[in-house]
């Protein structure tokens, strides 16, 4: 497909953005200065104050001698990269590839996107129509390359549409500063005389780079479609995207739902097709008001099951605000995975954790209360009970050793073990009463003590001594000493058994 | 006279039982969970899958005693292989000691939740669920129409769902199958060694749906359910004393 290309060129970013900012200063002449080598230089000039001749790179002192009741403001360090990037990210809904270019303008790689706003014409009036009333002086132009897109934003007299193939006469009569070229290279034109560019462009490649170097021809080339420009899009896009602008802002639960529905079914055709399953999946919504809301899902295991991946984001639903309208979703799958073809009526007996079902009806608790309280043990080699268990990192890991038996271990166990009231009668004896939660409990029977040592090179402290208890009323109870038994030693209890 | 009267009034009540539902058992299943006379009390003499067991517990021991009778019921449903789901409210199970009772531990899914309304939400999309073999929940109350959306949901699915309900003051009536209540017990010393038993219950059905509620002790050994009659409780007493 031919590429095309868009430019946009603000004349006054900082400025405008001030402007819009406090409208005290819209009708005052402005601008912002640096210092620069013992001078203050002014670096933007807004439309009033250009008006009266100040211009960027003159210096402060001179421009109050031109006006009187012009305001000096600071440079500030790096706005225009943050504006930048802030209108890149609005532009996406035009696009998917959008870059920054610095200083003052974006470009937009927008093939194949024009015919959603009926041609190249519509799709440009739109956007600048669009940055006009939201205060912004912008100039575009749409052409095969980036330099001519660029050339003509911002030098162009006649139309901002360079027709395909016609880039190069679009640049013939333009001025060399066109071509992004360096100040000094631009300096030594000025001198030799060559004002547009047609002036220059039926030299020998040879003569050319000898006199103002490699950098100058790949300009060149590059304007007129010889060489490929690379662009550093401003979001890398997700080769699992589907896009749905709409034709009225929507604003309804049930607009999203039909919206989600739609772009599920037409990626997850696609999914299937390739054999892959969506894991990770992010719907966008641009609003009318610039902003952007946004619902994720994620699944346990690779899906292209449109039912199932509507009811995760069913869930999701209520947590988007359409505020005045959403003009675009935007639906992306930045994790996917190879997924086998389903044979489910094979293994429809008894399919255990392997079983789709069951992976979407966590997909689906997931969704609803949070992926964190689901959890999948698994046998870990320690003897010390706070780490006998891992925690399974998806639903297919084994165990990789058995899971023990030889020890009593309680079924319920408390998370931090709690002191308790004990009477031991020698040593190393079990007790014979403790008191827990104020209630007594005569020790009937009893096994142990089980040392546990301490891991000492996890932690450090005092290991313990185990003894499984059953009191008087057949209430079976986990207690350890904590240390050896010496003057006071201390009891805990630890867990309930069956 | 009295033999024949008797004999109508079982085949009646075979009737309404298919009415209501309950297909008659196949020729050899009796003891489908291993829990030996128990299963008797429930109607055609089969212990109920495909519905919701309710077992109340008043404290922690109870609760565990509890956790332990379910674990060996589920050890019975997931012999083929199957998972299943335990919802829990207060997030202090030690999986180690599922092994004890047969369950595999990393067979069975933990979801830790913090109030009731999250883990009926749960427990209900879990029942519908075709391929688990078990679906266990602790709640701290549960009433009637919460119930019957869980009965109605396994109703579908025929799994089998298990809920230990905490707060036993408030016990109006449930939709689920039966109710049970199990208390721990004194063990009995194995072969007269010191320590610690077979770990044993009390168990309690205290409501059975067209069944006959009784008590019961239940012993945990081997890794089977082994129902203690009181004559040899009695006879080992004797032999203690």
């Amino acid at each position: 497909m031919q590429k095309r290309f868009m430019a946009i060129w603000f004349r006054h970013l900082t400025t405008d953005w001030l402007a819009l900012r406090q409208p005290e200063l819209k009708d005052v002449p402005f601008v912002f200065a640096k210092p620069e080598r013992n001078h203050i230089i002014i670096t933007a000039a807004n439309p009033v104050a250009e008006m009266q001749g100040i211009y960027r790179g003159m210096a402060a002192a001179d421009a109050k001698a031109i006006t009187t009741n012009l305001q000096v403001l600071d440079h500030i360090e790096g706005k225009e990269a943050k504006l930048l990037r802030q209108l890149g990210l609005w532009g996406i809904r035009y696009t998917p590839i959008v870059a920054v270019d610095l200083p003052d303008g974006l470009i937009l790689d927008i093939s194949g996107c024009a015919h959603l706003w009926g041609g190249e014409r519509g799709y440009l009036k739109e956007i600048v129509n669009k940055l006009r009333t939201s205060g912004y002086n912008a100039r575009a132009a749409i052409a095969d390359t980036i330099g001519a897109a660029w050339a003509v934003a911002r030098f162009g007299k006649a139309t901002p549409i360079i027709e395909n193939g016609l880039q190069v006469q679009a640049l013939l009569n333009l001025p060399p500063a066109s071509l992004r070229l360096e100040t000094l290279v631009l300096e030594k034109l000025q001198k030799l005389g060559f004002t547009p560019i047609k002036s220059f462009m039926q030299i020998p490649r040879a003569v050319l780079r000898r006199r103002f170097g490699e950098g100058f021809l790949l300009r060149l080339a590059q304007a007129m479609g010889l060489e490929d420009e690379p662009l550093k899009p401003l979001i890398p896009p997700v080769p699992y995207t589907e896009r749905l602008p709409c034709l009225e802002p929507v604003r309804t639960a049930k607009a999203i739902e039909i919206a989600i529905q739609k772009l599920l079914e037409t990626l997850c055709a696609r999914l299937q097709a390739e054999g892959k399953g969506i894991r990770k999946a992010m719907l966008k919504c641009y609003r009318v008001d610039g902003k952007m809301v946004q619902a994720a899902i994620t699944t346990n295991r690779g899906s292209h099951n449109v039912p199932h991946l509507f009811k995760l984001f069913e869930l999701q639903i209520s947590k988007i605000e359409p505020a005045l309208g959403i003009e675009l979703f935007l639906l992306e799958a930045p994790k996917v995975e190879d997924i086998d073809v389903l044979q489910e009526k094979l293994w429809a007996g008894n399919p255990g954790l392997q079983d789709t079902a069951l992976a979407e009806l966590l997909d689906r608790i997931a969704g609803k209360i949070g992926p964190g309280r689901i959890r999948r043990y698994l046998p870990a080699e320690h003897y010390w009970p706070e780490r006998s268990v891992n925690q399974a990192a998806s639903l297919t890991e084994t165990p990789t050793t058995k899971w023990r038996t030889d020890r009593l271990r309680p079924m319920r166990i408390l998370a931090r073990p709690e002191p308790v009231e004990v009477m031991a009668l020698l040593p190393d004896y079990p007790p014979k009463v403790f008191t827990y939660k104020g209630r007594r409990h005569v020790i009937e029977k009893a096994d142990g003590p089980e040392r546990i040592e301490r891991e000492w090179w996890h932690d450090k402290g005092e290991h313990r001594d185990y003894y499984a208890v059953e009191d008087s009323d057949g209430q079976r109870y986990w207690l350890f000493r904590s240390g050896h038994y010496d003057a006071t030693p201390q009891w805990y209890l630890h867990g309930f058994f069956a | 006279m009295a033999d024949a009267k008797r004999e109508l009034i079982n085949r009646l009540q075979k009737n309404i039982l298919q009415w209501e539902g309950y297909k008659p058992p196949p020729a050899h299943t009796h003891e489908l969970v291993g829990l030996g006379t128990i299963e008797a009390a429930f109607p055609n003499g089969v212990f109920p899958l495909g519905t919701v067991h309710e077992l109340v517990c008043a404290n922690t021991e109870q609760a565990t005693a509890c956790g332990g009778l379910v674990t060996g019921l589920l050890s019975v449903l997931m012999q083929n292989g199957g998972a299943c789901l335990w919802i829990s409210l207060s997030g202090n199970l030690f999986p180690p000691a599922l092994k004890t009772f047969g369950v595999e531990p990393d067979r069975v899914i933990f979801v830790n939740l913090i109030n009731d309304k999250d883990v009926l939400w749960v427990m209900e999309e879990a029942l519908k669920c075709a391929g688990l073999a078990g679906v266990v929940g602790e709640v701290r109350e549960l009433d009637f129409k919460q119930s019957r959306r869980l009965q109605l949901a396994v109703e579908q699915s025929q799994v089998t769902g298990f809920i230990l309900r905490n707060q036993s003051n408030k016990m109006g009536s449930t939709a689920c199958a039966a109710r049970w209540r199990i208390s721990p017990l004194p063990s009995e010393p194995v072969e007269g060694l010191p320590g610690l038993g077979f770990p044993r219950w009390q168990v309690e059905l205290l409501r059975v749906r067209n069944g006959q509620p009784g008590n019961w002790i239940v012993e945990w050994s081997g890794g089977k359910f082994r129902p203690v009659e009181l004559e040899q409780l009695t006879e080992h007493k004797l032999m203690a004393g």
